[in-house]
C-alpha cells in the first residue's frame, strides 16, 4: 500500500495538533480506549478534553501546552497510508519545524480565523518553500469562532495566496475548518453551507505522490568505499543512495570533482536477486571495471548525461538555525550530499525577514532565524546542482560547532579566479620583506636554484626512500637539500590540527607556506606525500609561489588534470629512477649540466 | 519502490553514516524482533558483513530460549558478540520480585545502569569468542561512543519525537526541548569530546513493518514469538517476570502478519503484555531520559 507524509505547520496556538486529533478521531484511528484514557485523564486534573492532549506524549509538552517537537502519528484511509507530522509553531522550535516538514511530501498549512495571518504561517510559508514541497492546503481554523463568515475566510485566502505566490507556492486549495467542532475535517458540514470543496480527509487522498527523480541525471553521492576482507571478500563497493536518475551495469561514470572516470561492473547487495540498473531512492554499491581512488563524499555521474557544476563557490539561500550568528572570516562545515568540506561566508547580499519578506539592509551577519541571500566558499571545488534543476543535490546544511545551524539551497555557481587561498597569497606576497641577498646571488653561489620536490604515489616507502636517495645524492655533490620527512612535521609544527574535516587541508596549507620560506633560502627543499589529489597539488603550488614546484609520482598515476613532472616505474632500480630526476632537474635548470 | 523497500534503503543510509562517521560504534541487540531486523539490515548495508560489535544486556532474567537463539547467531554470522551485566546487582538480588524495587527501578537497575556502564567500559564486558566457543572477558577498555538502537517511533509517545541520530550528554542524558534538526539527509554527526549517539535506523517503522519484512527477507527470529501449541505467543520480549505472552494461534510469521492487520491484535498496544510500563504513566520516557533505549 502506497504511503505518503504529510505535515501540518502554522503558527503556535493556531490547532495544529487539535486537528489532528480529530482526524484521528473521527477516522478511528486511534488505538482501542486511548480517547477514553485522555478522557478520564482530563476530568482528574479538572481540564477540560482537548483533542490536541492525544497528541502530546511527552510530560513537557503537557506542562506547556505546546508543542516543541514534530511528533509522528499514522492513519490510513482506503486509498493509502499516511504518516502526519505535528510541526511546532513556535519559532523556538523552528529546527524542529524543519525535522518534520523536511521530510514530508505535502503541507498542510493550519490558519487561525480569528487571530488572522500571524508572524508563523508566513515564516512557514517560507520554509515550505525552500524546502521544496510543492503540495500545500491551506486551512483556515476556528471557523466556529468567527461565525463561519465566508468574508473572513475569502479576505484570508486572498491575502495569504498573494504572500505564496511571492515565494512561487501555489496551495491546492483553502479550506475552511473548525477542528474542536469537526467541521470540513472528516465530514463536509451544513456550518459552511457556502463552501463546496473538499473535506481536509478528502484532501490527504487528492495529494499526489510526485516523484520527479527517476526523470533527472543520475546523481549518486559516494557515501563510502568498502573493501572487508573477511571471508575472502575481494570486492571494492563504492556505496551510497542513489539520489536522482539511473544507472546500469556497463555505464560509463565520471566522479566529481576528481574527474576520475570508470564504468559500472556489478551491482552489489545482499540477499536480493541480482540486479542491473539502478533508481532513485535505493541505498546500493557497485563495483568499477577499473580501480579509480576516490575518497567518499565525491559525486559519482554518468558521463553521457548532464554533469553537475564544479566550483568552490556558490550563491545560495539560506537560513539560520544556530544560537551564534553566522559571520564572515570563521570556519564552517559543509555538508552536500555525501561530502564534507571547510566553509566560509564570502558575502552577505540580503538578508530577508521571513515572516513578512522584507530586506534587512546591511546586515554584516546572519542571525538566528535569518533567512539570507549570500556567496559561500569551500576551499576546493565541490560538485553540486542547482537547486533549480536538481534539487537533491542543490541543498546543504552546514554544521557550526558540532551542531547543523543552517541549510540552504544552490542558486548559482559563482566561478571566479578569485579564492580565498589566492587572495592569502597575493597578500602574503605583498607584505613579504625581500631578502638582501637575491635569488639570483643565491643560485651564484650555490650552483643551483631553489625547488620545491614533491614525491607522490601510492607506495609510500617507495616514496620515501626515492626522496631520501635524491636529498643524499643532491648533498653529496654540495648542493642545499632539505629532505622535509612528514613525520617529522605531524608530531612536531602540526600537532595542534586536531579538527579531522580539516585535517589534510591544514597539514597542505602548512606544508607549502614552509615550502615558500625553504625555498626564499635559495635551497632544493624535498618532501614525499602520500594519498594526495589534483587540488592538494595545486594549493601547494599556489603557496610556494613565486617559486617553482615539481611534482614526481611514482607508481600509478591517479592525477585527473594536474600535470606531474615526472612519472616514475615503481619497480624501476633506484640508480635509475635517480637518473631520471637527476635528468629531469637538468632539464628544468635547477641545476647546471657541469655540476653532476 | 515498495513501502518496505524505502523503508530498508533509509535504514542503510542511516547504518552506512554511522559507520562512517563514528569510530567506537556499537549495535544494541535485544535479541527481540526488531533489533534482529535491525541486524539484518546491518548486513544490507556492509553486504552480508556485520563491521561493529553487537551489544547484548543479560539481566540474567531473560528467557532461556533467547540466550540460545543469539549464541547461535552470533556463530552463524560471526559476530563480534558483547555481553554486559549487572552482576553486583543480581547477586544481591536487587531486583523485581525479590527485592525491594518496583518493575521499573528494577529496569534501571538491570538495564539503564548496566548499559551505562557496558558501554563506558568501566564494568566487565564479555566477549564470545569464536575459537573457544565461549564468552571471555573482553580486553578492550575503550569507551563505546556511538549506539545504534531499534527503537521505533510508534512504540509509544516519547519515541515518536526521537531523531535518527540523537545526541545523549556525558550522563546519557537526553534533552528532549533541543534536539538537533534533520533534513536531506544530513543528520547530526558531530560530536564534541565526552558526548555520544544514539542511532536510531528503524524510527520510521511499524510493528507490522518489522514482520514484512522479516517474512520478506526469511530472518530468522526467535520461536518464542510463534504460538506452539498452547495458544499463546510472546508479542514482545523481555524478562520473564515482567513480560506475559498474549493469547494468539499465529504459529509462523504470515499468521502474525494477518494477526496484526486483522485479528483481535490489530489495535492494541504491542506492549501492552510489558508491565512496566503501567507503573508511571510516563514511564519509558522517565526510562528514556535516564538512557533507557
Amino acid at each position: 500500500m502506497e504511503q505518503i507524509s504529510v505535515v501540518v505547520v502554522g503558527h503556535v496556538d493556531h490547532g495544529k495538533s487539535t486537528l489532528i486529533g480529530r482526524l484521528l478521531a473521527d477516522t478511528n484511528s486511534l488505538p482501542q480506549g486511548k480517547l477514553e484514557q485522555v478522557r478520564t485523564m482530563c476530568v482528574r486534573n479538572a481540564k477540560p478534553f482537548e483533542y490536541a492532549f492525544l497528541l502530546d506524549a511527552l510530560k513537557d509538552e503537557q506542562s506547556q501546552g505546546i508543542t516543541i517537537d514534530t511528533a509522528r502519528c499514522f492513519f490510513k484511509t482506503e486509498k493509502r497510508r499516511y504518516i502526519i507530522i505535528d510541526a511546532p509553531g513556535h519559532i523556538e522550535f523552528l529546527k524542529n519545524m524543519i525535522t518534520g516538514a523536511a521530510r514530508a511530501d505535502a503541507a498542510f498549512i493550519v490558519i487561525d480565523a480569528e487571530e488572522g495571518i500571524k508572524e508563523n504561517s508566513r515564516r512557514h510559508g517560507y520554509m515550505i518553500s525552500m524546502l521544496g514541497i510543492g503540495q500545500v492546503s491551506v486551512l483556515v481554523n476556528k471557523m466556529d469562532l468567527v461565525g463561519y463568515k465566508e468574508e473572513i475566510f475569502n479576505e484570508i485566502r486572498k491575502e495569504y495566496t498573494d504572500f505564496l505566490g511571492r515565494l512561487n507556492v501555489h496551495p491546492a486549495n483553502f479550506i475552511p475548518i473548525s477542528a474542536f467542532k469537526g467541521v470540513n475535517v472528516a465530514s463536509t458540514s451544513d456550518r459552511t453551507p457556502w463552501y463546496r470543496g473538499m473535506t481536509v480527509l478528502e484532501q490527504f487522498d487528492a495529494f499526489e505522490k510526485g516523484d520527479v527523480r527517476a526523470s533527472l541525471p543520475f546523481r549518486f553521492p559516494v557515501q563510502d568505499i568498502y573493501k572487508f576482507t573477511e571471508d575472502g571478500d575481494t570486492r571494492r563497493i563504492f556505496a551510497g543512495t542513489v539520489e536522482t536518475g539511473k544507472a546500469e551495469m556497463g555505464d560509463k561514470i565520471v566522479f566529481l570533482p576528481s574527474g576520475k572516470r570508470s564504468r559500472i561492473n556489478t551491482i552489489e547487495g545482499f540477499n536480493t536477486p541480482g540486479r542491473t540498473i539502478v533508481a532513485p531512492g535505493e541505498a546500493v554499491g557497485f563495483t568499477l571495471q577499473t580501480q579509480v581512488y576516490v575518497k567518499p563524499g565525491e559525486l559519482m555521474v554518468k558521463a553521457a548525461e548532464d554533469q553537475p557544476h564544479v566550483s568552490p563557490r556558490f550563491r545560495a539561500n539560506l537560513f539560520w538555525m544556530g544560537h551564534a550568528p553566522m559571520i564572515k572570516d570563521k570556519k564552517y562545515k559543509l555538508k552536500l550530499g555525501a561530502l564534507r568540506a571547510p566553509l566560509q561566508l564570502v558575502e552577505i547580499l540580503n538578508v530577508i525577514d521571513a515572516s513578512d519578506l522584507t530586506s534587512v539592509a546591511n546586515k554584516q551577519q546572519v542571525d538566528r532565524h535569518d533567512v539570507a541571500e549570500c556567496i559561500l566558499e569551500a576551499p576546493r571545488p565541490v560538485a553540486f546542482d542547482l537547486s533549480g534543476k536538481i534539487r537533491f543535490t542543490g541543498r546543504f546544511v552546514i554544521v557550526d560547532n558540532y551542531e547543523i545551524a543552517g541549510a540552504g539551497i544552490v542558486l548559482e555557481d559563482i566561478r571566479s579566479e578569485d579564492s580565498a587561498l589566492r587572495r592569502h597569497v597575493s597578500d602574503r606576497e605583498f607584505a613579504w620583506e625581500s631578502s638582501g641577498i637575491s635569488s639570483a646571488q643565491r643560485t651564484a653561489a650555490y650552483g643551483h636554484s631553489a625547488k620545491f620536490v614533491v614525491f607522490t604515489g601510492d607506495h609510500q616507502e617507495k616514496t620515501e626512500v626515492l626522496a631520501a636517495a635524491l636529498e643524499k645524492h643532491l648533498f653529496s655533490h654540495n648542493f642545499k637539500t632539505y629532505y622535509l620527512r612528514m613525520a617529522n612535521v605531524i608530531s612536531g609544527l602540526d600537532v595542534d590540527i586536531k579538527h579531522e574535516s580539516e585535517v589534510r587541508d591544514e597539514h597542505i596549507r602548512r606544508l607549502g607556506e614552509l615550502a615558500r620560506i625553504l625555498t626564499d633560502s635559495g635551497q632544493i627543499f624535498i618532501t614525499s606525500l602520500s594519498n594526495v589529489d589534483d587540488y592538494d597539488l595545486k594549493t601547494l603550488e599556489l603557496l610556494n609561489k613565486p617559486n617553482e614546484i615539481l611534482v614526481i609520482n611514482v607508481g600509478e598515476n591517479h592525477f585527473s588534470h594536474y600535470q606531474v613532472a615526472l612519472t616514475l616505474d615503481v619497480q624501476a632500480e633506484e640508480v635509475h629512477s635517480l637518473e631520471k630526476v637527476a635528468a629531469l632537474l637538468k632539464e628544468k635548470k635547477v641545476i647546471l649540466e657541469y655540476y653532476l | 519502490m515498495t513501502h518496505l523497500e524505502k523503508l530498508e534503503a533509509t535504514s542503510v543510509h542511516i547504518l552506512r553514516e554511522a559507520y562512517r562517521e563514528f569510530k567506537s560504534l556499537v549495535m544494541l541487540w535485544s535479541i527481540g524482533k526488531d533489533s534482529t531486523a535491525m541486524l539484518w539490515l546491518t548486513r544490507k548495508a556492509f553486504f552480508g558483513h556485520v563491521p561493529f560489535p553487537l551489544v547484548h544486556i543479560d539481566t540474567a532474567f531473560k528467557i532461556p530460549e533467547m540466550i540460545a537463539y543469539r549464541d547461535k547467531l552470533a556463530r552463524e554470522w560471526r559476530l563480534n558478540m558483547i555481553v554486559g551485566q549487572n552482576t553486583q546487582a543480581i547477586a544481591e538480588k536487587r531486583t523485581f520480585p525479590d527485592g525491594k524495587l518496583s518493575r521499573l527501578e528494577c529496569c534501571k537497575v538491570l538495564k539503564s545502569e548496566a548499559l551505562k556502564h557496558t558501554l563506558s567500559g568501566d564494568w566487565t564486558r564479555f566477549r564470545f569468542d569464536h575459537k573457544l566457543g565461549k564468552y571471555v572477558e573482553d580486553t578492550n577498555k575503550e569507551p563505546y561512543t556511538g549506539v545504534i538502537v531499534g527503537a521505533r517511533a510508534d512504540e509509544e509517545g516519547s519515541r515518536s519525537k526521537e531523531r535518527y541520530f540523537s545526541p545523549r550528554d556525558r550522563d546519557s542524558e537526553w534533552d528532549i526541548g533541543d534536539q538537533p534538526p534533520e533534513l536531506w539527509g544530513q543528520y547530526k554527526t558531530d560530536f564534541a569530546p565526552g558526548t555520544h549517539v544514539r542511532v536510531h535506523p528503524l524510527l520510521d517503522w511499524t510493528e507490522l513493518d518489522i514482520w514484512e519484512y522479516i517474512g520478506k527477507e526469511n530472518i530468522p527470529v526467535v520461536p518464542l514469538y510463534f504460538n506452539r501449541g498452547d495458544g499463546k505467543r510472546y508479542r514482545s520480549l523481555g524478562c520473564w517476570p515482567c513480560t506475559a505472552p498474549v493469547e494468539s494461534t499465529a504459529g509462523n510469521v504470515q499468521e502474525v502478519i494477518e494477526e496484526l492487520k486483522t485479528g483481535k491484535l490489530a489495535n492494541i498496544a504491542e506492549r501492552s503484555g510489558r508491565e512496566q510500563d503501567k507503573e508511571d504513566s510516563g514511564g519509558l520516557e522517565t526510562l528514556r531520559r535516564g538512557g533507557y533505549m
